[in-house]
């Protein structure tokens, strides 16, 4: 399903609906009349691309990182050296490796509790690790990482044809109602559909191609949004760095992006299982409950459902549960009820009753999305707040301040 | 009851210990893990044999994630499609996922289950290591 907070979906679907309808209903009849019988046709076509592509970025696992199971935090924790520190937060782990003759660094993630792969990257909002992680667009209401990247990129490619498509069609249909001295007015009072979509389309058409354009340079380049932003591999710090990942070729990056090998989910390893069953070898993030271990299950629901917001659980309990008791039996883990993986991951098995999402932690999330706001940005073209989700205005204009930190480079 | 053994039994934890091998990530993002063998491994199993398995199963997820013309078709016709055809068609990684996880069933089998050891399929890990649980011999046949 979608991210823990679905951002403005509803508003991006809402908008690509009225404007496509409107167009049918306002426009098509009388371009079919006075010009050809192709312009729905190529309308339809286009907008069902884009509603598609679209589900599939939103719905989609844009390639979640399932959190280590105790075992393999242990494990991790034994190797790494553990220097005493007596501050709450020990210092920043990091790991390096050298790739293509580049050296990486491999930052530990304390909520997965595993040393991240390259270019991953922890989400704060959807709370997970996403693979390739671009950026969280709060206008699919999802991350967009490696899985789903090329659905993200093909609905904005799409996007902006359909935006431009609708837009060249409005202004011809009103300046051929206007022909004849009649006047724009006129053709405005005579399709008032238009007008609307006229101003949509407008303001739309710049920031979306703007963005198509982005990202065609960044799969050109085999960069991702969260790359770019960094100045990852820029050279900006006087390094010589280049893009250990790219493959020099800007075709061959282009292939391997966009039609390159679908990975699998990571998170729905299982599907659906029955609630008493209990494996041994417990899936990525859907674990069941041991029978014999009741007591510790009962023990686990309260801090089940503060957990409810994580698409891929940990199944140590002593990191959820409030009474903090450690499990003894590494397999023993709780199966948090069906709904556990409402948040931030599109697989698509997933459970019934989405409607978690709001859980304790959504009123902690809302201050740290304000100030993640920058960080978590949509689109760098676009001049709306990151954070749309929140009601009062004062988060906006924090972000946008936020934003233009970030993204002075870009201007 | 000593002769039935379930899962769990096997699995107490005071009879099991688990080892992990991680991901090699000297090639890239690429699915890999190191071949390096582990110490705790030593009495178990040969070291050849371990980094056979390993190889094999770093080869089996180099050909799943391989660039090449079969997957930029694949690929081109899902964009077509608007990636529609997922509905029908299994992806070619998941074929080798499946060939990945009978390999892996086929190794426990022949070698690992008897030396009381157990590989874990890595997609089950989130492709993030190789657990191997050692059992402890002791554990095995002690019917509670």
């Amino acid at each position: 399903m979608v991210a823990r907070q679905s951002g403005v979906l509803p508003l991006t679907l809402g908008l690509i609906l009225i404007t496509s309808g409107l167009f049918f209903i306002f426009d098509c009849p009388f371009l079919v009349k006075h010009l050809t019988s192709c312009i729905p046709v190529i309308g339809g076509f286009l907008f069902v691309f884009v509603v598609i592509t679209l589900l599939q970025t939103s719905f989609t696992d844009p390639g979640i990182l399932p959190r280590a199971t105790p075992d393999e935090a242990e494990d991790i924790e034994k190797q790494i050296d553990n220097t005493g520190n007596t501050s709450y937060r020990p210092p920043p782990r990091t790991k390096e490796v050298v790739i293509n003759q580049q050296v990486v660094k491999l930052k530990y993630c304390f909520t997965c509790k595993m040393f991240r792969p390259p270019r991953t990257s922890h989400c704060s909002l959807c709370d997970n690790c996403v693979e390739r992680f671009d950026h969280h667009c709060p206008w699919v209401g999802n991350c967009v990482g490696k899985r789903n990247y090329r659905f993200f990129y093909t609905f904005i490619v799409s996007l902006s044809f359909h935006t431009a498509f609708i837009f060249g069609c409005v202004t011809t249909h009103l300046s051929l109602r206007a022909q004849g001295g009649k006047g724009l007015v006129f053709a405005l009072q005579e399709s008032p559909g238009s007008a609307v979509e006229l101003v949509i389309c407008f303001f739309s058409v710049w920031s979306i191609l703007g963005l198509s354009g982005f990202h065609t340079y960044l799969v050109a380049s085999n960069l991702t949004t969260n790359e770019d932003i960094k100045g990852s591999w820029s050279g900006k710090s006087g390094e010589d760095v280049t893009n250990p990942y790219s493959q020099r070729n800007i075709f061959v990056n282009c292939c391997s992006v966009l039609c390159g090998p679908m990975p699998p989910s990571l998170i729905d390893r299982r599907g659906f299982l029955p609630a008493d069953e209990s494996v041994q070898t417990a899936g990525a993030d859907i674990e069941l409950p041991d029978l014999a271990n009741k007591s510790e299950i009962n023990v686990c629901t309260q801090g089940t459902k503060g957990l409810l917001e994580s698409a891929t659980l940990p199944p140590l309990l002593s990191t959820s549960c409030p009474q903090g008791k450690p499990l003894t039996d590494p397999t023993v883990n709780f199966d948090p009820s069906p709904e556990i993986s409402t948040s931030c991951s599109g697989a698509r098995h997933v459970h019934h009753s989405r409607g978690r999402a709001s859980t304790p932690r959504h009123t902690k999330t809302r201050s740290k999305k304000n100030k993640r706001a920058a960080l978590q940005m949509a689109n760098p073209s676009f001049d709306v707040p990151v954070s749309p989700s929140s009601p009062d205005a004062g988060p906006s204009s924090k972000a946008r301040g936020h934003k233009g930190d970030s993204f002075s480079h870009l201007q | 009851m000593a002769e039935t053994h379930s899962l769990q039994d096997l699995q107490q934890p005071t009879a099991s210990s688990k080892v992990f091998v991680q991901r090699d990530y000297g090639s890239g993002t690429i699915s890999k893990f190191h071949t390096k063998f582990p110490s705790e491994l030593e009495p178990r199993i040969d070291k050849q044999q371990f980094e056979e398995t390993i190889q094999t199963l770093n080869n089996l997820y180099a050909e799943a994630e391989k660039l090449g013309g079969k997957s930029y078709l694949e690929g081109c016709l899902a964009c077509i499609t608007a990636y529609t055809i997922f509905l029908c068609m299994e992806t070619h990684y998941e074929k080798v996922l499946k060939k990945i996880a009978r390999y892996i069933k086929d190794q426990n089998e022949k070698i690992y289950a008897p030396r009381g050891l157990l590989l874990t399929d890595p997609i089950e890990r989130g492709l993030r290591v190789v657990e191997i649980t050692i059992f402890e011999e002791r554990s095995i046949g002690s019917g509670r």
